[in-house]
């Protein structure tokens, strides 16, 4: 099979839950083949890299890239030579590879051609030339090395009047650590520095070794608040490895999860979106509807983010007749509520003014920095998986993209506000038309096999990518958070608003630290 | 400025809710709120510190601040800095990257000072464990005096959590009912 008229030549990947296809390629192939992917307008999903040494002789390293076609979701394996593994920088066409590579750069010791070469994962707490993702890299504490403070190169701004503010680490509110450098002028914002990195624990890492089932674990606390896409992603990559197929009660109940658990993180950041305008109102409305919904979680499914209840083969917890009834009831009360608030928010004036034109990523910068998910969707970026490539139960659920055009806060909080409406009436349908039977069938590991799964969570889309080795134990385990393409957009969207804004910007992204840190 | 008022009377004080299920929550809030009162004498200062978790742990830190658990009403306040801090609330394993914030922040806090752990990840390492890119618990970076465990623990266990770090005998009966 060919896609966009390139010459590669694409397999399509068995068992897996949307339209999966790979070829491996050469690195001229590779660059034409991006160049073809920016062309037709279509995106990069993730890029990672691997170490294929003690395996495939003529491998050595390897780069994976993850695109988002018509077709489906496209992987492209690129070898890299033992001695210089050198790649090439992909990020003229989609800038949000340029964090990526420095990560590649970082774990498996492989680099890009051109482009940022400093380290991004890795502060100065290790030594440069422990690569965590080699197969032959030994396991080490990391107390063996003293921790520093690293003296990161900031790109400076110089001129009259122009002054630096650093920020974090550790922030002032219960929020992630990552540290922000702001170039202003008086209270402008002229550019704004992300350097992340800071909650990197060696998940990776941790993968490896591990027993497919048990991997479901780890993938769902990669990021806490989308712990629910992360394991739907994992398994459905488990299962392509395994060739197991969950029931299809199995799949409805997953659907069911996934759209609680963007409600509750929705019901969250309008509730934190309103305090960071000075209406607490809006904050203890919310968040008294917010712990409404996860204590039903609780009560219904045994945890209040729905942490492990989606396991390779389908889900731990089945809904019996009271539990549904409660969640439609739940549901009822819920668009009641979230309506008189959104006729609230729309009418203040003040809380307006705040969100109006402030923090804004055009439809125009989006496209060309590969915005995605709720923060693409704000600014007229059609992205949604649940629609372009929809897995079951979405393709029997018909669910509708929301999205703006003005790309500023206000645009943000309205797509919340329409995604908490979509999500409920999704819920709705999901529990009236379920079908009865099992929620769990077997999944037993297979050895040498690739597995993906993407899934649309609330931020974006997740993406997982499996491999197994020859004794069918986990060997690469790479898991992609929709942040690594929207922090560099964060850092446009601060220009040119005042220094106090940033706080409601950075909260209107809500973005994942510990998803991108991994 | 009317609807907001109307949805203000009509919601009433959710932090008075159904006692029934709320008996637990009532209990411990109100040993909580006698132990800020009684050992302190004034607010209790809580400065939380992610060092490096899935954010889980955050997300029912920040509960304890909506009407249901309502913190701020017992004397116990969220700071800004360590500086202001009678207890530091540490999430997650140590990320190694975060080493020396963390250590730097605990430096910062007044004596004397409390260190509560939360969190699986804060009491163990948790799933994370140590590598050369986690300290592994907080015990191992910082002194700890109350660990919480928990994936995450809920806010009611949060509470009975800070609760055994102020009034360590109070909390022992606390947990037994
Ligand atoms: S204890 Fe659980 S929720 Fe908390 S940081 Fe660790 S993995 Fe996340």
């Amino acid at each position: 099979m060919q896609i966009l008229e390139q010459s590669i030549v694409f397999e399509p990947l068995p068992g897996h839950a949307s339209p999966t296809w790979a070829a491996r390629v050469d690195a001229q192939a590779l660059r034409a083949f991006c160049a073809a992917v920016h062309a037709a307008e279509r995106r990069l999903v993730a890029l990672w890299g691997s170490d294929e040494r003690d395996r495939d002789a003529q491998l050595g390293f390897a780069l994976h890239a993850a695109f988002d076609l018509a077709e489906g979701l496209v992987c492209l394996t690129l070898p890299l030579s033992t001695e210089n593994p050198e790649f090439p920088d992909l990020s003229l066409p989609f800038p949000a590879a340029e964090r990526m590579q420095r990560a590649v750069r970082d774990t498996i010791g492989a680099r890009p051609d051109a482009g940022d070469q400093r380290p991004w994962l890795r502060h100065a707490n290790w030594p440069a030339d422990y690569y965590p993702l080699r197969r032959d890299t030994p396991e080490v504490n990391g107390s063996r090395y003293a921790a520093s403070n690293e003296d990161y190169a900031f790109v400076r701004v110089e001129g009259d009047g122009v002054h630096e503010i650093a920020v974090g680490p550790i922030h002032a509110g219960i929020i992630e650590p990552g540290h922000f450098r702001f170039s202003a002028m008086g209270e402008s914002v002229l550019r704004l520095e992300e350097r992340l990195g800071w909650t990197h624990k060696g998940i990776e890492r941790r993968f490896v070794g591990m027993a497919l089932a048990e991997g479901a674990k780890l993938a769902g606390r990669v990021s806490g608040d989308t712990t629910v896409a992360y394991a739907w992603a994992y398994s459905q990559a488990a299962e392509a490895i395994s060739g197991a197929m969950p029931p299809p009660r199995a799949l409805w109940l997953r659907a069911l999860l996934l759209e609680r658990e963007r409600i509750a993180n929705h019901l969250g950041d309008l509730g934190y979106l309103g305090n960071d305008v000075a209406l607490s109102f809006g904050l203890m409305q919310f968040m008294r509807l917010r712990e409404d919904w996860i204590r039903l979680n609780a009560q219904v499914f045994g945890h209040r983010l729905l942490m492990d209840r989606i396991v390779p083969g389908g889900v731990a917890v089945d809904l019996d007749a009271a539990g549904a009834q409660a969640l439609l009831a739940q549901g009822r009360t819920i668009r009641h509520e979230v309506r008189k608030l959104k006729a609230i928010y729309d009418e203040h004036a003040g809380l307006q003014d705040r969100f109006l034109t402030t923090g804004r990523v055009t439809a125009q910068l989006a496209k060309r920095l590969g915005v995605i998910g709720l923060v693409g969707r704000a600014s007229a970026q059609w992205w949604d998986l649940r629609c372009d490539h929809p897995c079951a139960p979405y393709d029997q659920l018909a669910p509708r993209i929301s999205t703006e055009r003005n790309g500023d806060v206000a645009a943000r909080v309205l797509v919340r506000f329409a995604e908490i409406a979509e999500a409920l009436r999704l819920i709705e349908t999901i529990i009236s038309e379920m079908p009865a039977g099992n929620i769990r069938s077997e999944v037993r590991s297979s050895a040498d096999r690739r597995g993906y799964g993407w899934i649309e969570g609330w931020r974006g889309d997740v993406l997982v990518a499996l491999e197994t080795g020859h004794d069918g134990k986990i060997r690469r385990g790479h898991c992609h958070d929709p942040s690594w393409q929207n922090w560099p957009a964060l850092e446009h969207a601060a220009i040119d608003n005042i220094v106090p804004d940033f706080p409601l910007i950075n909260k209107s992204f809500n973005l994942s630290y510990s998803g991108q840190d991994l | 400025m009317f609807p907001m008022l109307r949805q203000i009377l009509r919601t009433g004080i959710v932090s008075e809710a159904p006692p029934a299920a709320d008996e637990d929550l009532r209990v411990v809030a109100q040993r909580l709120s006698d132990a800020v009162a009684r050992q302190l004498g004034r607010a209790l200062v809580i400065r939380h510190i992610d060092a490096g978790s899935c954010n889980g742990c955050e997300l029912e830190i920040h509960a304890l601040g909506n009407p249901y658990y309502n913190l701020e009403a017992l004397g116990i306040k969220f700071a800004a800095s360590p500086r202001h801090a009678d207890l530091l609330l540490v999430t997650g394993p140590v990320a190694k990257n975060m080493e020396v914030a963390v250590k730097r922040a605990y430096d910062a806090t007044p004596e004397p000072k409390l260190v509560v752990a939360v969190g699986d990840c804060g009491c163990t390492g948790g799933i994370f464990g140590e590598s050369y890119a986690s300290c592994g618990r907080v015990a191992n970076v910082i002194p700890v005096d109350v660990a919480v465990p928990g994936c995450p623990p809920t806010p009611l266990q949060l509470m009975q959590g800070i609760l055994a770090a102020i009034a360590p005998g109070k909390a022992d009966r606390a947990a037994k009912g």
